[in-house]
């Protein structure tokens, strides 16, 4: 397990060299620090307006891997997953208290600007959210905003290797330039993988991204998060416990703002110690 | 008279509406029944409304005639008629009402004909206007060619009074009323257009909730003062204080000029495009927003970025339409821009515009044949055809941006 994570950690270290500086302090600060759990909750409240709707949070997110949050409608697993990357913050109404540890950082400190988290924790939204730019200025987006690339080659090697990365390459690789919007649900959904991998994230957060989408493009999909756990810390929320089972490694449980349980996947599916875990997972709430 | 007939004639609808209901309760029942052949067509209501539109229209018909006719025959031979057609009315209800009648197929044939009317008189309005722009410009044009007309450096109409000139003195070259007015026109969009587009923005993107409830219904104000007063604030005020300080500076400018009218119209349409651009940026979805922030861009970036380009083609139909206001805009240049139709392209001169041209050819005593007043109708024609295709192009420039996120 050791030897995997250091593997995984140097690969994308290697692939990504000769784009820039912000990566290789991110590498650096990877590298000494591998033991450690990517994320370190502690007891993370967050409010809207008066409304407590996360109680107290206490869960470690795992370097590599899948976890998913499940739990059904309005528990409070979306608005998790957005603490990771201060989403929230662009809630006015929304205000995160506790304690939120990256590598042993607190991203909720005063001195942390969200936009360079965000830089650091990608993520993909419910529904296909592509620019109504080409498919190209699409991937290069967050590179060109972040200066990861100096001249040009560098910045289509950078598209290139993140359309590959999603599995799109090989079906856009000859229209770069039409519009993003233009294509399918599933390859507009690996489009915007794309986009955030582009920008050499640590983490990719998943908000539900295979609800708009067919099963042959979800089975894609899922695929492609299985390969991309190898590399990235991949948070994923979803509604299909069938889907959590498959991808996942952990799985936490919400229900009413808590966090009831969290343990490994196969753990939480086969032997749930809560009652309210099992109730929901065998279908009888939610 | 008339009104107490009016009133007689609507009482009488009502009862009728009365009369029917009550018939169709009686011959059907109010029994309720699973079949549909056992089932009354209708409600008794829609019986009610089908006997008021008999008589109502039978009544106006009757009126009609009878106002058509009342020179012809004895008032009491038209009261006779109106009673009698009336009665017609009723004894048709009272012959159709019953279970099996469609009352409410009719009735609502008759409201879609009432909508179709109403719509009808707006298209034929318009219809009338535009042919009789045409009809008058072509009289224009017999006796002033219309290429004349379009290419002629010289406006002035004052020299056709006298009927023997007419048309040939070469008066009616149109080409510096309209480079006045597109001058006008630029000055407006050079003021309006930033400053609108920046307003909406703001409002949008950066405004707190509280701040935007109290901005934009105050920017919108300014849509509501009237443009006379816009147009003696520019007279008054901003003419000569534009000619004070170029006078400072040992320029002579006059009070009336194309920036003095140009920049307080351009004030006028600010609401117009910083409302409408406001609406076309909120119509951006937020996906798009949220993800652009969660790729670690700033509010600046994505605003720039994304958003603007997004809700740019929305934006140019915003700014078209502001165009298209601002060449029809009449009361601020009528006094502040002056009459003088020169060819200049220096805004600091006194320039004149299409609408104000219109003006003051239709204003005094005038023949209504000659080539002056008719001069008017041609001017209206050609500033029609220019907004309307600059709304024609703006809308399909809006509708298009629509269909991209529905």
């Amino acid at each position: 397990m050791m030897s995997l994570n250091t593997q995984s950690d140097e690969e994308p270290m290697a692939r990504f060299k000769p784009v820039g500086e912000v990566i290789n302090m991110s590498e650096k600060r990877e590298e000494t620090i591998a033991v450690q759990p990517k994320f370190q909750c502690r007891d993370v409240r967050v409010f809207y307006g008066d409304n407590e709707a996360l109680h107290g949070i206490d869960i470690e997110v795992a370097k590599t891997g899948v976890t998913a949050l499940i739990g059904p409608s309005g528990c409070g697993k979306s608005t998790f997953l957005r603490v990771f990357n201060r989403m929230n913050d662009t809630i006015p109404t929304a205000r995160v208290t506790g304690e939120v540890l990256m590598d042993g950082e607190n991203i909720y400190a005063k001195h942390v600007d969200p936009v360079l988290l965000r830089a650091r924790v990608g993520m993909v939204f419910q529904k296909p959210n592509p620019f109504p730019k080409s498919i190209y200025d699409n991937v290069a987006y967050g590179p060109r905003i972040h200066g990861l690339a100096t001249t040009n080659d560098e910045l289509d090697a950078i598209v290139e290797k993140s359309l590959k990365r999603a599995g799109l390459w090989n079906e856009v690789k000859d229209r770069l330039k039409d519009p993003g919007t233009g294509l399918s649900g599933g390859q507009q959904q690996r489009l915007v993988i794309a986009r955030a991998i582009a920008v050499n994230p640590e983490v990719i957060l998943m908000d539900e991204p295979a609800s708009a989408l067919d099963p042959i493009a979800t089975a894609k999909l899922e695929e492609l998060i299985d390969e991309l756990k190898e590399k990235y810390c991949i948070v994923i929320v979803t509604h299909s416990m069938a889907q959590a089972a498959r991808v996942s490694q952990k799985t936490a449980f919400f229900h009413l703002g808590y966090l009831v349980e969290y343990d490994e996947t196969q753990a939480i599916f086969t032997n749930p110690k809560d009652q309210r875990t099992q109730d929901y997972i065998t279908g009888r709430t939610g | 008279m008339t009104l107490v007939l009016t009133a007689l004639i609507l009482a009488t609808i009502a009862a009728a509406f009365f009369f029917g209901r009550h018939l169709a309760v009686a011959r059907t029942g109010a029994a309720v029944s699973a079949s549909f052949s056992d089932r009354a067509h209708s409600l008794p209501a829609y019986h009610g409304y089908f006997a008021a539109w008999s008589v109502g229209l039978a009544a106006f018909v009757a009126v009609a005639v009878g106002w058509l006719l009342r020179d012809k025959i004895e008032p009491s031979v038209i009261a006779v008629l109106i009673l009698a057609t009336i009665g017609l009315g009723f004894a048709f209800s009272y012959r159709k009402i019953g279970p099996r009648f469609r009352a409410r197929n009719i009735v609502e044939g008759f409201v879609k004909a009432v909508l179709l009317l109403c719509s009808g008189v707006a298209v034929l309005t318009t219809l009338g206007i535009v042919l009789s722009l045409v009809f008058e410009s072509f009289r224009f044009f017999e006796q002033v060619p219309i290429f004349d007309f379009l290419t002629g450096l010289q406006w002035s109409p004052q020299t056709a009074l006298r009927e023997d000139q007419a048309g040939q003195s070469g008066a009616f070259g149109a080409v510096p009323i309209f480079t006045g007015t597109f001058m006008i026109m630029l000055v407006a969009m050079f003021v309006a257009a930033p400053i609108g587009l920046l307003i909406a923005i703001y409002l949008s993107e950066y405004a707190s909730k509280r701040t935007r409830a109290l901005v934009k219904p105050m920017i919108e104000i300014l849509a509501g003062v009237p443009t006379v007063v816009y147009g003696f604030f520019a007279l008054l005020t901003v003419g000569p204080t534009i000619r004070g300080f170029a006078e400072s500076l040992g320029f002579g400018v006059p009070t009336q000029s194309a920036i003095a009218a140009g920049s307080v119209m351009g004030v006028m349409i600010i609401p117009f495009i910083s409302s409408l651009s406001d609406d076309v940026i909120n119509a951006v979805p937020q996906t798009l927003r949220d993800g652009s922030y969660a790729l670690g861009a700033t509010k600046s970036e994505t605003m720039t970025k994304v958003i603007f380009p997004a809700a740019l083609p929305g934006i140019i139909g915003a700014l078209l339409l502001a165009v298209s206001r601002a060449v029809g805009e009449t009361m601020i240049v009528v006094m502040a821009a002056g009459r003088a139709a020169n060819l200049t392209g220096n805004p600091f001169e006194a320039v004149t515009t299409v609408t104000v041209q219109i003006v003051s050819l239709l204003t005094g005593d005038q023949e209504f044949d000659s080539p002056k007043t008719l001069a008017a109708f041609a001017l209206g024609l050609v500033l029609f055809v220019i907004t309307l295709a600059l709304n024609v192009v703006a809308l399909l420039i809006v509708r298009k941006y629509r269909e991209r996120y529905e």
